[in-house]
């Protein structure tokens, strides 16, 4: 879907009017890989936190008719810029949990800032591998792949451990009739929490600069010529 | 009086071209307060002789740890380093590469500092001594300015935006000790696979040349490589249609969820312009497209588009780069 945003009259936010919070890509492959090994172990319980307004509740309850348990709802006027006022509250909520696992998305497109994860995976002291598209868990230890620059990168570490989760590790599921029906008679517990001082703040939004409007420069291989003339004299790439 | 601290990142004893851009913004930072730069380099012995190329792009004094454990990226001991030293003092800020490693490795360091962070910047800029970053969310379609107030801040450049300048600094090596014992680490890489070697990475080619569908089966992306070849310094993408079909491999999917680019020359071959595709190449500068429906949406964004066939003008656009290129 090809999403317009608008900006707010203040030029610091963006108008949510119409907008629907769905889970994203990422966090979804998250939600999937939680309940493939909880089915795989025959037992445990996948917990979907989320934090900001009520609109978090959309997100918790796509991840309950997946199969999650239950969702905990950490309830903001908004959700801040700063990545790493949200890993602080994540992570005194996450703290006692005595999860095994702490999965996160690689990146939420909102934010496209790619941190909260192996931020709270440091406050909590647990060991953590960002960005796998590869994930095996024995007993108590794991192994996993992450794409990396031409190359692949393959670490083990003990559980419990935090993951960021990259495409590629699964397909997530679509949730079913019945699973949706289930959701709404899940728990979803919600904790009015103050985030404290910020210190990574919007000042402004804008929409990026248009490309210049794009140039058929002609048709086949008859083209070619005038092509690297024009990226010889005007793109001066050759 | 402020000093900016830069990490110099490097893989398998080798520098990688992003810590040059790291250290040049770094410099071009450190200018504005008056301060020195402190570029951190870490890597198995031997590691030091890559010091002085940070010298002579801006760095004050390079700070090395050399350490067997540091032979493949070790995030935790490695965070543990640049947090000390950055906590150590007078950092107005620290830059690091929106990479793979530094990606990983930022937010940890963020997080033992508790101070602010953002990653993928494309401009980085002081005012009234608060560092303000522009960072493109919404997968690129909004872009924000963000005021990081924390110090220091923690900035991770988006590759391929700070392109490498000399300036010759004295480059001090100052050869520093681990914290603790980088061998226990916890989390530890077991395997590194490089594919095919020597071949230029996405984030650090100069051109890009990627397929899609148009290119009908995965032999035919030898079209894609022959001209990536023919320039000399290009490599190869593809879209998520070709990796779902496994014709690439998803390392080299450029887009909303896969990898984000800005070359020099972005060519797509036999690529429709899907909104997630576009997310990921759009602040390419210059875009080549070649496709054979003059409707296709990546002739709205491509500088110069080509309608015809692939099989036709591929060829042909790579013999006559090989002829322009003659001599270099
Ligand atoms: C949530 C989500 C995330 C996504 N993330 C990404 C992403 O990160 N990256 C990405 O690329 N896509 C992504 N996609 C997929 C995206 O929507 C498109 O499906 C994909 O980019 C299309 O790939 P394509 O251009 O290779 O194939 P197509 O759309 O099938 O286009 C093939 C093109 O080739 C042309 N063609 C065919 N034959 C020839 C010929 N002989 N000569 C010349 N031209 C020819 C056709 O005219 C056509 O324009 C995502 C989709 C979703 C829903
Ligand atoms: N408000 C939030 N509530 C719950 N999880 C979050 C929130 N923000 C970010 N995350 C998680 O952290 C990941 C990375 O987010 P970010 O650092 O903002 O790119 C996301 O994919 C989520 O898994």
């Amino acid at each position: 879907m090809d999403v317009r945003f608008r900006i707010t009259a203040d030029g610091t936010s963006l108008d949510e009017t119409g907008l629907k919070f769905d889970l994203n890509d990422f966090d979804a492959w998250a939600v999937e890989a939680a309940l493939r090994l909880k089915e795989k172990a025959g037992q445990g319980e996948v917990v979907a936190v989320s934090l900001g307004p009520d609109t978090a509740q959309e997100t918790i309850r796509k991840a309950l008719s997946m199969g999650a348990d239950r969702g905990i709802h950490l309830k903001t006027a908004r959700v801040p810029f700063d990545g790493f006022a949200i890993a602080r509250a994540l992570a005194d909520e996450l703290k006692g949990g005595s999860y095994d696992l702490i999965l996160f998305g690689k990146m939420s497109p909102d934010s496209s800032n790619g941190v909260v994860g192996a931020i709270v995976a440091e406050l909590l002291d647990l060991p953590c591998v960002t960005a796998i598209s590869g994930l095996e868990i024995n007993d108590s230890r794991g192994t996993a792949r992450r794409d990396i620059e031409g190359a692949q990168e393959t670490m083990e570490f003990p559980l419990p451990a935090v993951l960021t989760i990259d495409e590629g590790l699964n397909t997530a599921r679509y949730p079913s009739l019945k699973g949706i029906m289930a959701a709404k008679k899940k728990p979803l517990e919600v904790k009015p929490i103050d985030l404290g001082d910020t210190a990574v703040n919007v000042q402004k939004l804008e929409l990026p600069p248009e490309r210049a409007a794009g140039k058929i420069i002609g048709e086949g291989a008859a083209a070619v010529p005038e092509l690297i003339r024009l990226l010889q004299t005007e793109a001066k790439v050759i | 009086m402020a000093n900016v601290f830069a990490y110099a990142e490097a893989r398998a004893g080798a520098l990688r071209k992003v810590a040059l851009e790291t250290v040049t913004a770094a410099r071009k930072l450190a200018d504005q307060t008056g301060g020195e730069v402190h570029a951190l380099l870490v890597g198995a012995p031997g590691i030091s002789t890559s010091a002085e190329q940070l010298g002579k792009h801006g760095a004050d004094v390079v700070l090395v740890c050399e350490h067997d454990a540091f032979a493949q990226y070790n995030p935790e001991a490695s965070a543990a380093l640049a947090a000390e030293r950055i906590k150590s003092g007078g950092f107005r800020a620290a830059l690091f590469a929106t990479s793979a490693q530094g990606r990983d490795l930022a937010p940890r360091v963020a997080a033992k500092c508790g101070v602010g962070i953002v990653t993928d910047v494309t401009a980085v800029d002081l005012a009234a001594d608060t560092v303000i970053v522009k960072h493109p969310i919404n997968i690129g379609k909004v872009i924000a300015t963000v005021a990081i107030t924390s110090t220091p801040a923690i900035v991770a450049l988006r590759p391929n935006i700070f392109t490498p300048e000399p300036s010759a600094k004295a480059g001090r090596v100052e050869n520093i000790q681990p914290m603790g014992d980088p061998s226990a680490s916890r989390v530890v890489v077991k395997e590194l696979k490089t594919g095919g070697g020597g071949k230029l990475d996405l984030a650090e080619a100069p051109v890009i040349v990627a397929g899609g569908r148009g290119l009908k089966a995965a032999e035919n992306f030898k079209l894609v490589e022959e001209l990536a070849d023919a320039f000399g310094n290009a490599a190869v993408g593809a879209t998520r249609a070709v990796t779902d079909d496994g014709w690439r491999p998803h390392s080299d999917q450029i887009g909303q969820t896969g990898r984000l680019v800005s070359p020099e020359l972005y060519i797509a071959v036999g690529i429709s312009g899907a909104v997630q595709h576009l997310a990921g190449m759009r602040t390419s500068k210059t875009i080549v497209a070649i496709n054979k429906d003059k409707e296709a949406p990546i002739f709205k964004v491509a500088d110069y588009g080509i309608v015809g066939d692939v099989f036709e003008v591929v060829p042909a656009l790579t013999a006559a780069v090989r002829e322009a290129r003659k001599g270099h």
